[in-house]
C-alpha cells in the first residue's frame, strides 16, 4: 500500500478482570469468551486485533452488541486502557504516553462524537462547540469564532444561543460533529454516533457525513451495528465477532465474498440491489464489432454466438451504437458496407457505479441491452436483461449454500 | 448444672472509660485549635447576630422581604414578610434572628468540611469506602450524643452549639455531593476526557455544573438538619428559639413551647423554600430570555 497507515493496532488485547494473563493464555488455547468467563471471571473485551487505518480513508467497525467494537475505539485514545498489545497514532505508539503526553494527544489527534450524543446540558450549543478549544486555553474570540464556523458547516449557524435539551436527536448529533470537528482533529472517532437517530434522519445524516468528508479530509474511524450504515459508509469494513476480527475488507468483498458464516448471516438481510452496482452485474467480455468491420462480419458474429445484436466501438473501445441481429441481416440485404450506417446511436448507458436498483426500470423498459461506460464513453460491459437476475440469483445461491 | 457453665461473670468491656480517654487526650492536643475556632465562632455569631439585632426590625424585615421576593418571587416574599412579623409580634425578634445565624453558621462550617470530603470521595473509590460506613454511623448516632463531648473543647455556649451543629448537619452535604458526581452520565465524562481535558478542569467544567443540583439538594438538607440540631444543642446552653423552646418545657409552659415552636417552624419554612428555589433554578437558554 502506497497510502500513509493513520493508526495502526497490533495485537490487541482488552481484558477486564485482575487476572489477563490467565485469560489471554486460555484464549491462545482456543477456549471460548464464555468459558473463560465462568473459569476465571475475566471478561475478554477485544481479542487478537491487528488492522491498518490509512489517512483519508473512513474505516467501519462492525459487530453485533458485544462484539467489542465500542471496547476497540476506546482503546485508540485510551479512554480504555488497552491490557496487551500497541496503538500507534501517526508515529507515536498512544500506549506508552504518560498522563500529560496522552492529553496533548488526544487534544491534537482526536475528535469524538457518541451514541447518546453527550452533549453538555449546563452549556449552550455554541458552549459545547468550542469544549475542546476552551480546554485548550484557546483565546474566547477566536474559540467563538471557530465554534461558530464548524456549527454553520454542520448548518445550525443560528442555533448557538440554544441550550441543547431545545434540540432534536438529529441537530444534537450536528452539534456532537460540530463540537468534534472544531478542535480540527486529524481523526474522527464515531461510536454508533447515528443508531440513536431515526431511519430517515439518519440517512441525512450519513449522507450529511459523507459530503463533508469531502469537504473536510479526516481520517474516520466509524462504529455501528447495521450492516446497510456500514455499507454506505465505509471504505472499509472491519467486521468483529467476540472481540476478534472475522473479516476485513472493502463493502464489495464483503458482500461478495463473506468470509465465515457469520459474515453471511449480516449479508443476508442486505437489500443487494442497493449494494451492488452496474460494474458487478455486467458481462465484461462480451463480443463487440468495431467500425472497420462490415454487416457481414457482424452478422457472423451474432449467429455464431446466439446474441440479439451486438455493441460497435470504435478502436479504442469509445462506444459508437447497437446492432440489433435484424438490422445486420438488413445491412446484409442492402449491402451497406458502412456499419456506423446501420447501428442505432440511442444505446441506454451507466456508469460502471451506477446502482442496480437504477437499473431495474432501465432494463424493463428497453429490450435492448445497458451499455456500461466509463467517463470516456469507453465500453466497460454489457448488461442484459437476464444478467441481471442471473447475478441477484448467484448472489442467493452463495447466501444460502451450507 | 446448667446455670453454672453460664454463671460466669464476664467483665464489662470500658467503651466508656476508653472514650472519655481518647477525648481527654484529643481536648488537650487541640486546645489551640479550639481556642482560635472558638474565638472565631463566638465573635462571628454574636457580631452579627448583634449587629442585625441593632437594625431596627422593620427595616430588617423590609430588607429580607424585599431581597425574597426580588430574587425568588412575590409568593415566598409575602410569606417572609408575615412569618417575620410573626415572630417579631410573639418576642421572638431576637431569638430568631440568633437562630438563623446561627444555623448559617454551622451550614457553611458543614459545607466547607463537606463538599471537599464529597468530591473526594466521588472520585476515589478507596475513600468513597471508608467514608460510607462513618456517615452511616454519625447519621444513626442519636443527635444527643453530640452535645457531651462539645463540652469539654469549647465549654458551654454557641461554639459548643455551632460545632456539634457542624458534625451533625455534615453527612448530607457528603454524601449528595459525592452522589452527584458519580450519577453523571458516563458518556458525558468520555467526552470531556477525549478533549484532554486535565482532572482539575472536567471536575470545574463538567463535574460540578452538572452535579449542582443534587449538591444544592444536599445543602439544602444540611441547613434543615442544622436546624434541628440547633434547637436541641439549647441543651449545652445555644439559646435561640431552642433556649426558649427549653426553657418552657422545663418551667412547664405549653403556650409559650408553642410560640418558640411557632418561630422554628417559620425559620424552617423559610430556609427551606429559598434553598429549594435556588437549587431547583435552571439555566434558560439565552436565546429564549430575549
Amino acid at each position: 500500500m502506497d497510502k500513509k497507515v493513520m493508526i495502526q493496532i497490533k495485537d490487541l488485547y482488552k481484558i477486564f478482570g485482575k487476572h489477563p494473563a490467565q485469560a489471554k493464555k486460555l484464549l491462545s488455547q482456543g477456549v471460548s469468551k464464555e468459558e473463560i468467563l465462568n473459569k476465571t471471571g475475566q471478561a475478554v473485551g477485544v481479542q487478537d486485533t491487528s488492522f491498518n487505518v490509512y489517512e483519508g480513508e473512513t474505516l467501519v467497525v462492525m459487530g453485533l452488541s458485544g462484539s467489542g467494537k465500542s471496547t476497540l475505539i476506546r482503546m485508540l485514545n485510551r479512554l480504555i486502557e488497552p491490557t496487551y498489545g500497541t496503538v500507534i497514532v501517526d508515529g507515536t505508539d498512544v500506549t506508552t504516553l504518560d498522563d500529560d503526553e496522552l492529553r496533548m494527544f488526544r487534544r491534537k489527534q482526536f475528535g469524538m462524537v457518541f451514541q447518546s450524543f453527550a452533549l453538555f446540558p449546563h452549556r449552550t450549543v455554541l458552549e459545547n462547540v468550542e469544549f475542546g478549544l476552551e480546554i485548550q486555553e484557546v483565546d474566547e474570540e477566536t474559540r467563538r469564532n471557530k465554534a461558530q464556523e464548524s456549527l454553520e458547516l454542520v448548518g445550525l449557524g443560528g442555533w448557538g444561543d440554544y441550550l441543547p435539551e431545545k434540540l432534536s436527536g438529529g441537530m444534537k448529533q450536528r452539534v456532537g460533529l460540530a463540537r468534534a470537528l472544531t478542535v480540527d482533529p486529524a481523526i474522527l472517532l464515531m461510536d454508533e454516533a447515528f443508531s440513536a437517530l431515526d431511519p430517515l434522519i439518519r440517512s441525512d445524516m450519513q449522507d450529511e457525513l459523507l459530503k463533508l468528508e469531502s469537504q473536510v479530509q479526516k481520517t474516520i474511524v466509524f462504529i455501528t451495528h447495521d450492516l446497510d450504515e456500514a455499507l454506505k459508509m465505509g471504505d472499509r469494513i472491519v467486521l468483529m465477532k467476540d472481540g476478534k476480527v472475522v473479516q476485513i475488507g472493502t463493502p464489495d468483498e464483503i458482500l461478495t465474498d463473506p468470509a465465515t458464516r457469520y459474515v453471511e448471516k449480516f449479508v443476508e438481510n442486505v437489500d443487494i440491489t442497493k449494494v451492488l452496482s452496474a460494474e458487478d452485474v455486467m458481462l465484461k467480455h462480451q463480443h463487440v464489432v468495431t467500425l472497420k468491420d462490415g454487416p457481414r462480419t457482424a452478422l457472423h458474429v451474432i449467429k455464431e454466438f446466439g446474441l440479439a445484436g451486438v455493441m460497435v466501438v470504435k478502436q479504442n473501445r469509445e462506444l459508437v451504437g447497437y446492432l440489433s441481429a435484424e438490422a445486420a441481416v438488413q445491412g446484409v440485404k442492402n449491402e451497406d458496407a458502412w456499419i456506423d450506417h446501420i447501428c442505432t446511436q440511442e444505446v441506454p448507458t451507466v456508469p460502471p457505479d451506477e446502482p442496480l436498483k437504477q437499473i431495474f426500470p432501465m432494463v424493463a423498459d428497453s429490450r435492448d441491452p445497458i451499455a456500461v461506460v466509463d467517463e470516456k464513453r469507453n465500453l466497460k460491459g454489457v448488461i442484459y436483461r437476464g444478467s441481471v437476475l442471473a447475478a441477484l440469483a448467484e448472489q442467493g445461491e452463495q447466501m444460502y449454500d451450507e | 448444672m446448667m446455670s453454672n457453665i453460664f454463671n460466669f461473670e464476664l467483665p464489662k468491656f470500658p467503651l466508656d472509660k476508653i472514650t472519655l480517654a481518647i477525648l481527654d487526650f484529643l481536648t488537650e492536643a487541640l486546645a489551640g485549635v479550639t481556642k482560635i475556632a472558638s474565638n472565631f465562632i463566638e465573635t462571628g455569631v454574636e457580631g452579627l447576630g448583634e449587629g442585625i439585632i441593632a437594625v431596627p426590625t422593620l427595616v430588617v424585615i423590609a430588607v429580607i422581604t424585599f431581597v425574597v421576593w426580588k430574587f425568588i418571587g412575590r409568593n415566598l416574599g409575602i410569606f417572609a414578610l408575615i412569618g417575620l412579623l410573626v415572630t417579631w409580634n410573639l418576642q421572638l425578634w431576637d431569638a430568631t434572628i440568633y437562630t438563623i445565624v446561627l444555623v448559617l453558621l454551622s451550614t457553611i462550617l458543614a459545607l466547607i468540611v463537606g463538599i471537599p470530603l464529597g468530591i473526594w470521595a466521588a472520585l476515589d473509590d478507596r475513600v468513597n469506602k471508608v467514608i460510607t460506613p462513618i456517615l452511616d454511623f454519625m447519621q444513626t448516632m442519636p443527635p444527643f450524643v453530640y452535645l457531651i463531648p462539645m463540652i469539654p473543647f469549647f465549654g458551654l455556649g454557641t461554639v459548643a452549639a455551632a460545632f456539634a451543629t457542624m458534625i451533625f448537619a455534615v453527612p448530607p452535604a457528603i454524601r449528595l455531593t459525592n452522589l452527584g458526581i458519580r450519577q453523571i452520565d458516563k458518556e458525558l465524562i468520555e467526552a470531556s476526557e477525549s478533549f484532554g481535558t486535565t482532572p482539575a478542569q472536567k471536575l470545574l467544567k463538567v463535574q460540578l455544573p452538572l452535579a449542582k443540583p443534587t449538591i444544592m439538594a444536599g445543602i439544602n438538607q444540611t441547613i434543615m438538619l442544622a436546624l434541628s440540631m440547633v434547637v436541641i444543642a439549647a441543651m449545652i446552653g445555644a439559646g435561640g428559639l431552642g433556649g426558649k423552646v427549653l426553657a418552657a418545657l422545663t418551667r412547664f409552659r405549653p403556650g409559650e413551647a408553642f410560640e418558640a415552636g411557632l418561630g422554628v417552624v417559620i425559620v424552617a419554612m423559610l430556609l427551606d423554600r429559598i434553598t429549594q428555589n435556588v437549587a431547583g433554578r435552571r439555566r434558560k437558554s439565552p436565546a429564549e430570555t430575549e
